[in-house]
């Protein structure tokens, strides 16, 4: 079934200033500034950073402590298992996707965490950092050059490495920007209901 | 860490009494005072350090007949001579001060603390003496004993005074003419039983420095520990109510005095009775609203997801989303006040004389805590998806933000909605515990001098 007419051509992604936010049919891509926001709107932990195309998000980028490779690599297992023993225990963020990188650069290991979610990180940040503590995130974060040691009773000092640590997009696309989560699993669900009246009618 | 007892033994001797215990007070004073030397400071406090209540000698059958409180700004424990090495170790938050953080609390607009009385925006706000009395007749006893107690300092002015009395004596109601008073977060440690529907005792460290909180951890506390140790942040609101702009508002959203009274419940999340909309969604039920045990028995979630009882924007479900929100035994504050203003007569038109409601609202981190609240449930106009709503009451309105009420078939959406409240004045203070006080009051030289460094 047709729901929206299919244009012929492919559409260009555009640069806009004023993203519509309504209209998921035409893809949109937002070229932001060098530091990471349109205008400063004071956030509690420092300026806020915009809802784009492609939703709220971070990048996490930072160095990890020699030796220490194999030890992140090994949470990867760790976190699978913990999302198959409870799948929403990350619910809280509203995520889209995680995606973790370990890279090198000359003699050097990075490590880098790239979320993509609907949840305004800066306004729930101490919400996130209650689940990076649950689900064990922090053994990695252990291992980065530069984390606080004090982490578990200085709330403030892990958003601050975080701030200081995340590296702002200069350009982010969506092809059905705006769209959260939640509405996509809606939209998912009705498509089920639909195929399961239409077996029923056979 | 193991080592810590799983449930805190409270300093109740040590705590002052204010976020502790509720007192039977029916009249207020507030006195923002500034410290023009700091030998006056100290000896201003050294002599009424007897006078504050402790959680110990304060119960809620307390015989006495008024109860003092008193607590600092950053700039009033430097003006008390406290060293830079100590300051610093506050958080920034609290160092700021909340006039300099205007834009994260969301005090714009008229709201803004340009527009302040008081001087409570000046760097010049030391500390505030917080009298709560049995009646107005000891309140001016006593704040006739203050007076003459600072006229024979010297040194000690007071910046600005709020009186403030209960405007119904029978039962706490705010000007709005809501009942008040209907939910607190119950303290674990304290014995007293959360009540059905409520959030299990919260751990002590969410309100008092040097206790294991919610997260599990005893969090860093300003140096040295002894001046934080047992000690709370307060944030103070003073909110104007333009009762006359409410009522002519209610008189407009309806025909019928049902009508209005219907629009007011939505608003608010209750009916002006306290009886909340979840557990009385079509009409006001008064005893279900001065009932405790029963008036916060419900949850947002499975009862009323979609808000055609209590409008996800009403008040107190922004302030309180209760099971629709996480963590929320990380963001329990207690709130301590009442109004100031005369009662506007039923019938009467708006008289322009300032009424409203001036409290201080206790808790462990200001920005954790109360900046959250502020920033999110009450100024985010993308609160729970709203898309452009404010606390209908205590968010910053300037007629450009609406309110949704969920209704079948069709929601009801009121566009621009007016300004019922005017933030007049706000401030960070430090509460200390009483040992603390005994420091700052005799400049002690773990306070008052750089400590020296151990090799």
């Amino acid at each position: 079934m047709v729901t929206h007419v299919i244009p012929k051509e492919p559409l260009e992604p555009q640069v806009v200033e004023t993203a519509s936010e309504t209209d998921w049919t035409k893809p949109q891509a937002m070229a932001i500034p060098k530091e990471g926001y349109f205008k400063v709107e004071q956030g509690r932990y420092g300026p806020l950073f915009p809802r784009t195309p492609a939703c709220h998000g971070f990048t996490i980028i930072a160095k990890i402590k020699p030796g220490t490779e194999e030890e992140i690599r090994q949470y990867g297992k760790k976190l699978e298992n913990a999302l198959a023993g409870d799948p929403y225990v990350l619910a809280p963020l509203q995520l889209h996707y995680l995606r973790w990188v370990l890279f090198a650069i000359g003699q050097d290991k990075y490590f880098m965490y790239q979320g993509i979610f609907d949840t305004d990180f800066d306004k729930y940040t101490e919400d996130a950092v209650a689940l990076f503590t649950q689900t064990g995130i922090n053994t990695i974060f252990e291992k980065l050059e530069g984390f606080p040691s004090d982490w578990r009773t200085n709330v403030p000092a892990f958003i601050k490495f975080l701030r200081e640590h995340q590296c702002p997009s200069f350009l982010e696309y969506g092809e059905y920007p705006y769209v959260t989560a939640v509405e996509i699993k809606k939209a998912l669900k009705l498509k089920r209901a639909f195929s399961d009246m239409l077996d029923q009618m056979q | 860490m193991s080592w810590l007892p799983r449930v805190a033994m409270l300093e109740v001797d040590d705590i002052q009494h204010f976020l502790l215990t509720r007192t039977p007070a029916l009249a207020a004073r507030y006195e923002f005072l500034t410290f023009r030397k700091s030998v006056a400071g100290r000896a201003w406090l050294a002599g009424l350090i007897d006078k504050v209540g402790t959680g110990k000698s304060v119960g809620s059958a307390s015989p006495d007949s008024r109860w003092v409180t008193l607590a600092f700004t950053w700039n009033g424990l430097r003006a008390l001579g406290v060293d830079e090495v100590p300051l610093e170790t506050f958080p920034e938050e609290f160092r700021q001060g909340m006039a300099a953080r205007a834009e994260i609390v969301g005090t714009t607009g008229a709201n803004h603390p340009d527009h302040w009385v008081g001087e409570l925006a000046s760097p010049a706000l030391h500390a505030v003496a917080v009298l709560f009395a049995r009646d107005v007749a000891e309140r001016e006893r006593c704040k006739k004993e203050h007076d003459r107690y600072l006229s024979r300092i010297g040194d000690v002015d007071v910046l600005s005074g709020l009186d403030l009395e209960a405007i119904h004596p029978g039962e706490p109601r705010e000007h709005f003419g809501y009942r008040d008073r209907l939910t607190h977060p119950v303290i674990e440690g304290t014995g007293e039983e959360a009540p059905l529907g409520s959030l299990p005792p919260i751990k002590a460290g969410e309100f008092f420095l040097g206790y294991l909180d919610e997260g599990g951890s005893r969090p860093v506390m300003p140096q040295p520990e002894i001046l934080s140790r047992n000690g709370s942040y307060l944030a103070y609101l003073r909110f104007q109510e333009h009762v006359g702009a409410f009522r002519d508002f209610l008189r407009q959203q309806g025909q019928t005095r049902d009508e209005q009274e219907l629009v007011a419940a939505k608003l608010m999340g209750r009916w002006r009775s306290g009886a909340p909309l979840v557990l009385a969604p079509q009409k006001d039920d008064p005893a279900l609203g001065v009932d405790l045990r029963r008036t916060n028995n419900f949850d947002y979630g499975k009862m009323d997801p979609y808000g055609y009882g209590c409008p996800v924007g009403a008040h107190i479900r922004r302030m309180n989303p209760r099971d629709t929100a996480d963590n929320m035994q990380r963001r329990q504050m207690i709130r301590r006040g009442g109004t100031y203003g005369s009662l506007l007569a039923e019938d009467a038109p708006e008289d322009g004389a300032e009424r409203g409601i001036a409290a201080f609202i206790g808790c462990a981190s200001l920005i954790r805590q109360f900046e959250f609240a502020m920033n999110v449930w009450v100024n985010d106009p993308r609160f729970k998806d709203l898309g452009n709503e404010r606390d209908p009451f205590v968010g910053t309105q300037d007629g450009t933000f609406d309110m949704t009420i969920p209704k079948r078939p069709v929601r009801k959406k009121i566009k621009g909605l007016p300004a019922f409240t005017t933030i007049r004045g706000g401030a960070y203070f430090f509460l200390p515990g009483i040992r603390a006080l005994r420091l700052l009051a005799a400049g002690d030289p773990a306070l008052v001098q750089k400590p020296r460094k151990v090799s």
